[in-house]
């Protein structure tokens, strides 16, 4: 088994916690896995990416190569598009938060943007904020696309879950609770589809 | 031993915690800063009294490892490649000195500038030096090689370089740890002039340096680093550099590379593996994450004898990362394409945080300097350079720590007025405050905004050398009291703050405004860590 997932978003948006949560699940699982983050001058409000590569076999590559993502995992739905020259196209999914976050003055028409997205044969294309909210995680919106993408990661959400126990853990039970709804929010949207 | 899950930095600082290090040197920058910051919040390493606190530049730096080295114990010293240039110094002289404790440079280059002003290879400076450079391929690798680089150094006498690459210091994957080497103790020189370069005795050591190349040679041959891999199809050889052998394992990863492979981790390059390649192939292919250094010797000035491949005949690009898909179109393959990024996406570049004092800083600054005209603003390295965007367009010029200072003095010499330089805090501690005696010397009208957000902003918050000083120097350095002016950037503030820019900018001496307010991400850090 081989999947390798590009994580995105804006910087703040929790895009590198996803990454952190998948990472340890699957080293639980005693799979290799490597991980490139950008770091740098994405903390001022960039786009922010990851690299997310998990095999039962030796990675050789850090990054994945063009048009070989298995899924592209984005908390913003211009970000998504925005590594769309990796993802396989025959099989990869696109797994995206529809609201888009404006912190340019040139973000293009949004129904232009969620057009684009809807292109790709596998997506999911959803308003994760609104789930997050309903689940009284508003900051959860990362976990809810997580939850969505967990269908197709291979991995079992409760080893997810696990990892979202073992990372929240020292901020406190109620956090961990918070992640872990909005991450089942999110499987049942995808589960729904 | 256990597996830990590590940063390509990360896995540096804990190998060199593990193979006895007394201290670190360094000065943040992108990206080297995690290896200290992973020093420095340690508990095994705070536990073994392993000095780490930041320096005030890189050349601070590496000469304060070079004396650690000097009393016998192991130093490392880390760096972006840029850093390497302010410490070029200590660099070439310290090959000629030699080391005693191990002393091992790391220099992340950053190829592709994803945080940097160049893509220099620090490669060259190793070559420059005949200093051994290590360049590891994988994240295990980085963390073996740190054990054997302090032995290598301790074994002859030299510092040795590790150079890595953003990919390799910001990318995580398992690496196993070994047994921990204690300390050493204090162990000075065996030979009492080892360390005065006196001509009469640089002379003698330049040849014993040069001796020791020989030495160099047959461990990049024997150390395991570099392999031979070899190949049923001789009509390419391939000569694989760093984690560009990674890029192309990847497309050879369902089927064997059919072609001989030189793997190479350790420089000076291995003489005999790399003719044994030469003579055995037609044509030799060469894959370097950086510049062509070993392309060009490779081929030649001339390049009359085999055809030599890379980034100077245009199967690679010239420029920027290598990625597997680029080395795979090099190797002749049929590379998979995504789908084209849409035309309806757009550039999100990084910016100044909400809330940022150098916004405030930066509008004064603009309404003081709407009278004057444009071209007149020279600045530094930090997030104050984003000031270069609009809808700011504040500055004119960025290119290297402290070049704000000296090259706002430059222009003024030249009777462009008003000049205005505008430098951080932290990057003014590195290399402002000998650009600033020079104003003073020569008592040239420049006016010089220090902008003092409390920290070292744009690598994440570290502790700059700065704080609480800044006043202090700039008075010890000879700058009029009276034109020591504090401000507080705030948008209430704007008017107060005009008046007092402009009033400097009528002075015709030095000047120095000091805005005064804590970086926003810093400040919401502080609280959070109260919190806890």
């Amino acid at each position: 088994m081989k999947i390798d997932i590009i994580l995105c978003g804006v910087g703040g948006m929790g895009a590198l916690s996803s990454a952190a949560i998948i990472s340890k699940a699957a080293l639980e699982m005693g799979m290799y896995m490597k991980q490139a983050e950008t770091h740098g001058m994405s903390q001022r409000g960039g786009d922010v990416q990851s690299h997310l590569r998990l095999s039962d076999e030796p990675i050789a590559s850090d990054l994945i190569p063009e048009g070989e993502c298995d899924i592209i995992l984005s908390v913003e739905p211009m970000e998504a598009l925005r590594y769309l020259p990796f993802l396989n196209r025959e099989t990869g999914w696109v797994i995206t938060n529809q609201n888009p976050f404006i912190n340019i003055p040139n973000y293009p028409n949004q129904e232009e943007v969620l057009a684009e997205v809807r292109k790709v044969k596998n997506h999911i294309l959803f308003d994760a904020d609104k789930i997050a909210k309903e689940v009284n995680n508003p900051k959860g919106t990362n976990m809810v696309v997580l939850g969505a993408a967990s269908k197709y990661l291979r991995i079992d959400i409760e080893k997810l879950e696990s990892a979202v126990r073992g990372i929240f853990g020292r901020k406190g039970e109620a956090v961990v609770d918070a992640n872990i709804a909005a991450l089942r929010a999110g499987r049942e949207v995808a589960d729904k589809m | 031993m256990e597996k830990l899950l590590l940063l390509g930095d990360e896995a540096i600082a804990q190998a060199a915690i593990d193979a006895g290090l007394s201290g670190v040197f360094a000065y943040p920058g992108t990206p080297s800063t995690e290896i200290t910051e992973y020093i420095q919040d340690s508990k095994q390493a705070k536990e073994l009294g392993i000095r780490s606190n930041w320096a005030a530049n890189e050349k601070t730096a590496m000469e304060a490892a070079l004396g650690m080295s000097y009393a016998g114990k192991r130093a490392m010293f880390c760096c972006k490649h840029v850093g390497i240039n302010v410490a070029a110094d200590p660099f070439m002289n310290s090959a000629i000195t030699g080391a005693n404790g191990g002393l091992i440079y790391i220099a992340a280059d950053d190829p592709s500038m994803h945080s940097s002003q160049d893509e220099q290879d620090s490669r060259f400076y190793g070559d420059f030096a005949l200093m051994p450079v290590f360049e590891p391929s994988n994240q295990q690798e980085a963390y073996d090689m740190v054990h054997y680089g302090f032995e290598f150094s301790e074994r002859y006498h030299i510092p040795v370089m590790m150079r890595i690459t953003t990919r390799m210091a910001h990318s995580r994957a398992g690496v196993v740890r070994r047994d921990v080497t204690k300390q050493n103790t204090i162990n000075l020189p065996e030979k009492k002039n080892q360390f005065i370069l006196l001509p009469a005795n640089a002379r003698v050591q330049y040849k014993e340096l040069l001796a020791k190349q020989e030495n160099f040679i047959s461990e990049s041959e024997t150390s395991g680093f570099n392999k031979y891999i070899d190949g049923k199809d001789k009509s390419v050889g391939i000569v694989a550099c760093g984690i560009a052998y990674n890029y192309l394992m990847e497309n050879y990863r369902e089927s064997e590379c059919p072609y001989p492979v030189l793997k190479i981790s350790q420089y000076p390059m291995p003489q005999n593996l790399l003719n044994k390649l030469y003579e055995e192939c037609d044509t030799v292919l060469v894959l370097e994450e950086g510049q062509p250094l070993y392309e060009r010797l490779i081929k030649g000035l001339l390049g009359k004898g085999k055809k030599v491949s890379g980034r100077l005949d245009g199967a690679l690009p010239r420029t920027g990362e290598l990625n597997p898909n680029l080395v795979g179109k090099a190797l002749g393959l049929n590379v998979k394409e995504g789908f084209p990024i849409p035309s309806v996406v757009a550039p999100r570049p990084p910016k100044l945080c909400d809330g940022c004092p150098h916004i405030d800083s930066y509008t004064a600054l603009n309404e003081a300097m709407k009278e004057h005209g444009e071209y007149k603003v020279f600045a530094d390295i930090g997030c104050y350079t984003l000031g270069a965007l609009p809808p700011l367009k504040a500055i004119y010029t960025t290119v290297d720590m402290g070049a704000s200072i000296t090259m706002a003095k430059g222009a003024a010499e030249a009777e462009l007025r008003p000049t205005v330089a505008v430098i951080g805090d932290s990057t003014f501690t590195h290399s402002g405050m000998t650009g600033l005696l020079d104003c003073v010397v020569d008592n040239v009208p420049v006016t010089i905004m220090i902008l003092d957000n409390g920290i070292t902003g744009m690598t994440g918050s570290q502790k700059s050398s700065a704080t609480g000083r800044i006043e202090s120097i700039c008075q010890g350095i000879g700058v009029a009291p009276e034109h020591i002016r504090v401000i507080n950037p705030l948008p209430s503030r704007l008017e107060e703050n005009v008046k007092v820019i402009k009033e400097e900018l009528a002075y015709q001496g030095v000047s120095v405004i000091i805005p005064r307010r804590e970086c926003i991400v810093w400040a919401n850090k502080k609280r959070k860590m109260a919190k806890k």
